[in-house]
């Protein structure tokens, strides 16, 4: 039987939430701010888990499939932008690419 | 302390170790790999929580097929060093302090919680991953096939997107 309260696993959900916007701060290689979204969404997806076992509801398992999918479909559609601004940019940093910048 | 706590708070020091690993190291394939290692620890908290069909879906999909599609692109594309240099100075003042209270605010809230803090317990389910299957082919039918649509226009975006132009 699990006996770690739910709050242990909610506090670390958002611990690794913070530091990845800590990431999503500070990176400057376009690649690595892309990992640090998925781990946002890995920290939020922990929340969902946690909540669903305190519940006894398994909906929240539903939607963290759901948010598994969209990642996917996220990381497929935003790598083959990484690629082309690559390509057209000769660099990884997103200093350089500030064509739209304020 | 008892064997569910260890084993909660040696996954959670790995999951939080991975997290700052991925912060500071400057290879972006360092940081692939220590994300891996965040997905593996959350993986095996997923299964303390009774949630067996998630951690094998977390382990396939995430730290099998995204990471394997962001370490090939950082191999493909050559990534380098990362160069540190001017960073923005919105980031600098504004962005990290307000990084820090949002961490605080949520641990804050979440640790308050009158209803978070019980322990977890109650009865599982006897065969979760049947009724996560009977739930989401059901209840979650129509969402699960706008999914599948949402994959294919990912797919079609992503060739047409990589795509050289002539």
């Amino acid at each position: 039987m699990n006996l770690v309260p739910v709050s242990y696993y909610l506090v670390l959900s958002a611990i690794l939430f913070g530091l990845g916007v800590i990431a999503f701060i500070f990176k400057r290689n376009i690649i690595a701010i892309f990992m640090s979204i998925e781990l946002m969404l890995n920290a939020v997806n922990l929340a969902f888990v946690a909540f669903a076992r305190q519940w006894n509801e398994l909906d929240g398992l539903v939607f963290v499939l759901f948010v598994i999918v969209v990642a996917a479909a996220e990381v497929a559609v935003g790598l083959a932008i990484v690629i082309t601004i690559a390509h057209n940019r000769r660099s990884l940093n997103v200093e350089d690419v500030n064509l739209l910048k304020f | 302390m008892s064997l569910p706590f260890i084993l909660f708070f040696v996954c959670a020091g790995l999951a939080i170790l991975g997290a700052v690993l991925l912060i500071v190291s400057r290879e972006p394939i360092h940081s692939a790999l220590s994300l891996i290692l965040v997905m593996v620890a959350l993986a095996i908290l997923y299964l303390t929580l009774g949630a067996e069909f998630i951690a094998a879906v977390q382990v396939i999909v995430y730290a099998g097929a995204i990471m394997v599609l962001f370490v090939f692109v950082i191999m493909l594309l050559n990534a380098g060093v990362e160069e540190r240099t001017n960073w923005s100075q919105m980031a600098k003042y504004a962005g990290l302090p307000l990084a820090v209270v949002l961490l605080l605010e949520i641990a804050q809230w979440f640790w308050r919680s009158p209803t978070s803090a019980r322990a977890v317990n109650g009865t599982p389910e006897a065969h979760p991953t049947h009724a996560l299957s009977v739930l989401l082919f059901r209840q979650y039918v129509f969402p699960f096939e706008a999914t599948s649509i949402l994959i294919l226009i990912a797919i079609l975006g992503a060739l047409v997107l990589a795509k050289r132009q002539e």
